[in-house]
């Protein structure tokens, strides 16, 4: 497959001996992992696999090793997730051009392999925080499809009662869904400093777009947690474009794992799941170790446009599009892996009709059109929230004033 | 009484014992229901207090912000907590609102009980988005399930001779979010109770304190001085009873309330002066009570008039049954309409004091005389 950026400009060694942090660009193809060994019969027993030499560049710091564990299970729960979370997206999408879901959406179609894998490398007791484009990240962090689906929609079993919307959804290590460009980022160092306070041996996880990476509190969140050695990862999904502007027309630094000024950083492949996985791995040893904070940048690309009202063809051309989608898309990439590797656990084939992985394939994407098929089902049967709840969780219960206003002076809520 | 270094800004301190004294003398003979066996304690020493008292009971229980540590607090309100808790909870903020703010929220959301500390209200505006948007409204966008218990203090409203970017009242500004609840206390007791009462709420809450007060000296109460001492967020207290006038203040305008009332009950009007204490929830009930009685409602605050909490109460007025009982229209007394000036007797007009009270209350009174 073709990458998309095969720039090979080497520069000339720094004095230290060390490559100047740009003597390489970063390639985003998202197949180019070899296997390095024979692949186990065992689901459980890690095999050895080497990243592409340019799966990711490293600036005060080096780079997370090549050589990468992984084991059949995790490569198939891994791209069971990333399909599941695509069709959810797609359901999404459709249901919102039925004029089922209102407002604002935004979908992360091609950005899948940032979710799954951080969510692959991190335990359940890390914490993550993102933007407003993190209906992924919800699921994964212990919500539901139906969950998510039925918030859109505006329903009593959406994961906020249907009162947060696309953008605020959230679980008890996941503090969502933000609606405010960068506001995340320092609420995300605020939670590293609870867990450090807390003595928690665990990492927080805060990710922004290329478009927040020039909001002035996400430089201010920077310097607080290097100042006071904070456990968090401040990650920067690139996807190349903050709405319409392209990195370039927004940044005057379009490297973003260089911004941190005295915070080490990570440039990775955002559409290798594999190097997504280990780089998150990276992050998190890191973190946890007491080394304070880390940036992560993904290298990553959303298939459509900024929210639903954007095609997204304004700023960029559908060629653009379209090579990204046919050369190194996450999902591909990982599928390619697992029938050319042969990931296929003799239980997988005997449950499947066909002991050939790509049938193995078709029954995993199949599961998973019928999980969401099922979400939305259960998400549309869902009734709205009930009148009262216009009321509830503006303060917390119990500490409510006598009585809120409604909109004139004979509609009043006494609690 | 505060020092010239306490400020980043220096303000004079001319005033601070003007007030301070004309404080003094008004609390010498205001009755407290619980005086006896109390002592007496500066605004400033309840606000630490109030601290000191919660760090102790709560483990999770922190402070942060600009100068908060070392310099033992601009205005000394944290001074000793850094030698009594150490720096893990006592810490030094870069000068960087937005972003503590931030971090602060983030505490609070994932089980820490901040209490953020702005060198004043007029630099939280560079944290506004992260108290509106963050603090106030996560726990109803998520359904009830992420509270966000966290104090955001500090002086509000004007000072001496600061001029017009370090003088504003934001009372209305924060009283108009749901979400949040917005504390302007005015006397020590008030402090050390409403405070206390700010911490241990499992929602956030904007806690506006005054330069001038805290210097002040109140009486306090045995039962004010108790560690266990809590004031209800949402009540107001009824601090001078009359029946002809019914004055409603906040903060430091509680004292020039107390001192027209004085003034007034020397012409024999009676003053029924009410301490709001708390902006939102705005205790309406106690005001309409009190307006059912004497019939007359002036509404006294140091922000501007536009907007105001004395608009909103007059509002309230207007749409409760009380309305049927004004003998009178509802009177403002307000900050002037203009940014706050320098000189001392521009800036004189632009703030409510003692004979302006007493002159709008006569007027609500038909008494111009």
């Amino acid at each position: 497959m073709a990458s998309l950026a095969r720039l090979r400009s080497r520069l000339p060694l720094t004095k230290s001996g060390r490559f100047a942090p740009f003597v390489r660009s970063l390639q985003t193809s998202a197949d180019s992992t070899q296997l390095t060994q024979s692949i186990p019969e065992d689901g459980s027993t890690p095999f050895s696999v080497k990243l592409h030499e340019d799966s990711f560049r490293a600036y005060h710091t080096e780079t997370p090793s090549l050589e990468v564990e992984v084991t059949k299970d995790s490569l198939l729960k891994m791209y069971k997730e990333m399909v599941t979370m695509r069709r959810m997206e797609q359901s999404a999408d459709a249901l919102y051009k039925s004029k089922l879901i209102r407002g604002f959406c935004h979908l992360a179609i091609g950005q899948e392999a940032v979710a799954v894998g951080l969510e692959s490398s991190i335990t359940k007791d890390d914490m993550v925080i993102t933007a407003y484009r993190c209906h992924p990240f919800a699921v994964l962090r212990g919500g539901t499809v139906t969950g998510v689906l039925g918030e859109l929609l505006g329903r009593q079993v959406g994961m906020s009662n249907g009162k947060g919307g696309s953008m605020h959804i959230f679980t008890p290590n996941f503090f969502g869904g933000n609606g405010i460009v960068g506001a995340q980022v320092p609420i995300g160092a605020g939670i590293a400093f609870a867990q450090k306070y807390l003595e928690r041996p665990t990492a927080t996880f805060a990710l922004y777009g290329d478009g927040a990476s020039n909001q002035g509190q996400v430089f201010e969140a920077f310097n607080m947690a290097k100042l006071w050695n904070l456990p968090c990862v401040f990650v920067c999904e690139n996807n190349k474009y903050g709405m319409g502007t392209s990195a370039e027309r927004s940044s005057s630094n379009t490297e973003y794992f260089t911004r941190g000024d005295k915070i080490p950083g990570i440039q990775a492949n955002g559409m290798d799941i594999i190097a997504s996985a280990q780089a998150v791995k990276y992050a998190r040893d890191w973190a946890v170790s007491g080394k304070g904070p880390l940036l992560l940048e993904f290298v990553t690309y959303r298939y459509g446009g900024h929210s639903m009202s954007d095609p997204g063809t304004t700023y960029r051309t559908r060629e653009e599009v379209q090579r990204m989608r046919s050369t190194q898309d996450p999902i591909r990439g990982l599928q390619r892996y697992i029938e050319e590797w042969g990931v296929a656990t003799d239980a997988d084939l005997k449950a499947s009709s066909d002991a050939f992985p790509p049938y193995l394939l078709l029954a995993l994407d199949k599961a998973a059109k019928e999980e969401i098929d099922k979400a939305v089902e259960e998400a549309k049967a869902s009734p709205v929230p009930k009148t009262e709840d216009l009321w509830t969780d503006i303060y917390y219960k119990g500490t409510e004033p006598s009585a809120m206003r409604g909109r004139e002076r004979g509609e009043v809520h006494v609690y | 009484m505060a020092s010239r270094t306490f400020s980043r800004l220096a303000p004079t301190l001319a005033n601070f014992r003007a007030s301070a004294s004309l404080a003094q003398r008004r609390t010498a003979f205001r009755s407290f229901a619980t005086e006896v066996g109390g002592s007496s304690m500066t605004v400033r020493e309840a606000l630490n207090a109030a601290i000191e008292e919660e760090m102790l009971r709560d483990e999770t229980v922190f402070v942060l912000g600009e100068e908060v540590a070392r310099y033992n607090g601009a205005y000394k309100v944290t001074k000793g907590l850094l030698d009594k808790f150490g720096d893990k909870r006592v810490v030094d903020t870069p000068i960087t609102e937005m972003g503590f703010a931030g971090l602060a929220v983030g505490a609070g959301l994932s089980g820490l009980r901040p209490i953020c500390e702005f060198m004043t209200f007029n630099f939280a505006m560079q944290a506004i988005d992260q108290i509106v948007n963050s603090a106030g409204k996560t726990y109803y966008m998520s359904g009830g399930n992420v509270p966000c218990p966290v104090v955001f203090r500090g002086p509000n409203g004007a000072a001496a001779g600061v001029g017009a970017q370090h003088s504003q009242d934001y009372a209305a500004w924060y009283g108009q979010i749901p979400g949040l609840k917005v504390v302007s206390p005015w006397s020590a007791e008030d402090c050390k109770g409403l405070l206390k009462a700010a911490i241990r709420d499992p929602n956030p809450v904007v806690f506006l304190e005054n330069e001038m007060l805290y210097g002040v000296s109140f009486p306090m109460s045995k039962e004010a001085m108790s560690e266990d001492f809590l004031l209800p967020i949402g009540k107001a207290k009824v601090e001078r009873v009359g029946s002809d006038v019914t004055i409603v203040a906040h903060s430091k305008m509680v004292t020039h309330s107390l001192e027209a009332a004085d003034i007034l009950a020397k012409e024999g009007i009676k003053a029924e002066v009410i301490n709001l204490r708390s902006i939102r929830p705005l205790d309406i009930n106690t005001i309409k009570e009190s307006v059912k009685k004497t019939n007359r409602l002036v509404t006294v605050e140091g922000g501007f008039p536009a907007f105001g909490v004395g608009s909103e109460i007059c509002a309230q007025i207007v749409e409760s049954e009380a309305f049927d009982y004004l003998d009178a229209p509802v009177e403002r007394v307000t900050g002037a309409d203009v940014p706050t000036p320098y000189a001392a007797n521009l800036e004189a007009l632009a703030f409510p004091d003692t004979p302006l009270i007493v002159k709008v209350a006569k007027r609500a009174l038909y008494r111009t005389n």
